[in-house]
């Protein structure tokens, strides 16, 4: 037995070395690739070469002023509010009919959640994070009370009633935080844009990340095409407030 | 307003036989409570009342209708409260009450005047803005009564709704649902495990165990005449003392069963009293403030003492000492002596 404190007595410094690499890793992998990206869009920098000139707001002007980048932010917006608000619609009715009992209920839920095992590749935005928010919106039916559900049953509340009443105010915590994560893995996406229509036919269906990489990376414009990404920002930032203070709201339960 | 018929009524999960075919007839009006252990099968019972479970077999008739088959809830005419009074808590105490009279399509206005009047009865006028979470756990109760309350229901159904209230709530609470049920006279199913809640409660005690009605009574009759020892010992607290007796007039196999607080020194008892004697061993005495529990067994002639824990319930007007470790001269006065058959357990006459 030793007499005095060990490091695993200190729990100031113990916290403090256990929560280091994860913080690098944030900062390493998230921050500094993130602060290098607001630099590069205000310069003219190319790809392929270690020229770096200060650039001041010309970047942002000229897309701002480029139809293809309009159109592209335009359709940012849409493919994810679009496939979010579809995501939730399909989910929500999924883990109903997942949380009846039926013959073949296992088959079932394996065949719905299969696309997570299935390569990206060919699968629209919507069905994939589809998955994904029924097993949360599943598991938040679950962590409905059981009571609550049979008082509204025993109150007279028929299905629509109880769904739109009851049950959807009490997942609405957890539809935010599933909304929020399918917002900002839709938005950033590259892959699905990129594979499926490469942007064309004439830059009609670009967003954000097809147009910045197509920029930024194929066209060597590497200040343009961070100046495109950093366009993101403003629009997440304000889905994230407003989905954690949603989830934070309708916990605590007082609006 | 309605009575309720339960005919041979099972419920079986697998293998388990939760409610394991109950016969049962609440009068239009009364005050029935359901006692049991956990496991016994009574919320069982009032599950299958409700709609919320569905019969394995038997019939259920409220009123005059026959609800076993296909009635749902809503259509029963039934308001049930929850252990956990299950308030819903996006809801404001105004809206978690108005919510079954907004199922049933009731017009806006009618919905405030209904809403305000239940919560006037009950005294929560004050918090009809607040949310659930606001609330004190005898106050959520009250909620959930209201809510109950106007839908006007021809049956409560009341899931342990005391359950959950400190002890001392749990008196008062007591006295406002009996006096609340009195004047709404509308019949009443209560389910507890709690004996004292069914004693206080109940215009009958159905007393119930593995799934089958052990006995049907008033408080009363379930105290002083239980039917076999089940009831005999699940009812009262320290329950009623079971020793075989070795007595040749009585058949063989048979125990005397008597209540604890009927077996006092026998100097209590006056000289023309009919009691039956017993040589009490007593092994330790507990002081409870207002009474006092001695525990001991019995000594017969010639003999070890028993290895049953026969316990006497002193009240504090009897001051005399008693010595633990001593054997002293108990009594049990003939009337309050109960008789049991020893294998099967049932009541059998002297």
């Amino acid at each position: 037995m030793t007499a005095h404190r060990t490091l695993a007595d200190r729990e100031d410094v113990l916290g403090a070395l256990m929560l280091a690499p994860a913080l690098a890793y944030v900062i390493l992998l998230v921050g500094v690739p993130f602060g290098f990206a607001i630099l590069l869009s205000f310069s003219d920098a190319t790809a392929g070469s270690l020229h770096f000139g200060w650039a001041g707001l010309r970047n942002y002007a000229a897309i701002l002023g480029d139809p293809i980048f309009l159109r592209a932010l335009k359709n940012s917006a849409i493919v994810t509010v679009g496939s979010q608000l579809l995501v939730v619609i399909i989910a929500t009715a999924a883990a109903q009919v997942l949380r009846a009992t039926f013959r073949g209920k296992r088959l079932a839920r394996f065949v719905l959640l299969l696309p997570w095992a299935v390569p990206v590749s060919l699968i629209v935005q919507a069905w994939r994070i589809f998955p994904f928010a029924t097993v949360i919106v599943l598991a938040g039916l679950s962590s409905i009370p059981q009571e609550i559900v049979e008082a509204a049953i025993v109150d007279g509340a028929g299905f629509w009633r109880r769904l739109f009443q009851v049950e959807l105010p009490l997942l609405l915590p957890v539809v935010a935080v599933a909304v929020l994560f399918g917002v900002v893995y839709t938005a950033t996406d590259l892959g699905v844009v990129y594979i499926l229509t490469g942007g064309g036919p004439a830059n009609t269906t670009h967003v954000l990340p097809t147009l910045a990489f197509q920029r930024g990376i194929l066209g060597a414009d590497l200040g343009q095409g961070a100046a495109i990404a950093v366009f993101l920002l403003p629009f997440l930032v304000v889905v994230a407030v407003a989905m954690l203070r949603l989830a934070r709201h309708t916990e605590v339960g007082a609006r | 307003m309605a009575g309720i018929e339960i005919r041979n009524l099972r419920k079986h999960f697998g293998d388990l036989h939760a409610v394991d075919g109950v016969t049962l007839s609440i009068h239009d009006g009364e005050f029935l409570v359901l006692l049991g252990s956990s496991g016994s099968g009574k919320t069982t019972l009032l599950r299958m009342i409700a709609g919320l479970e569905r019969p394995t077999s038997g019939e259920i008739h409220i009123g005059d209708q026959r609800v076993d088959g296909d009635v749902p809830p809503r259509a029963r005419g039934i308001a049930m409260v929850f252990q956990s009074y299950a308030l819903y808590p996006h809801r404001t105490v105004f809206q978690n009450i108005a919510f079954p009279l907004e199922a049933s399509r009731t017009p806006r206005k009618q919905i405030e005047e209904k809403v305000r009047w239940a919560a006037e009865l009950f005294s929560i006028s004050r918090y009809l803005d607040r949310y659930p979470r606001q609330l004190s756990g005898g106050e959520r109760q009250r909620v959930a009564l209201c809510r109950a309350l106007v839908r006007d229901p021809k049956v409560f159904l009341l899931d342990e709704p005391l359950a959950n209230l400190d002890a001392k709530l749990r008196n008062t609470a007591r006295d406002d649902l009996k006096r609340f049920q009195r004047r709404i006279k509308t019949t009443t199913v209560y389910v507890t495990h709690d004996q004292v809640e069914a004693m206080g409660l109940g215009d009958r005690i159905v007393v119930m165990e593995r799934g089958k009605v052990r006995q049907i009574g008033t408080p009363q009759e379930v105290y002083e005449e239980p039917v076999d020892t089940f009831v005999a010992t699940f009812v009262g607290q320290p329950p009623m003392n079971l020793l075989e007796a070795r007595d040749p007039a009585l058949p063989g196999r048979t125990l005397l069963g008597f209540r604890p607080e009927h077996f006092l020194p026998k100097g209590v008892f006056g000289p023309s009293d009919d009691t039956r004697p017993f040589r009490f061993a007593v092994r330790r005495v507990e002081y409870l403030g207002s009474d006092r529990y001695v525990y001991g067994s019995v000594v017969e002639a010639g003999a070890a003492p028993g290895e049953v824990t026969i316990i006497a319930k002193l009240p504090a007007t009897i001051a005399l000492p008693i010595p633990e470790g001593e054997t002293h001269e108990f009594a049990v006065p003939r009337r309050a002596l109960r008789y049991f058959d020893a294998d099967t357990g049932l009541k059998r006459a002297p």
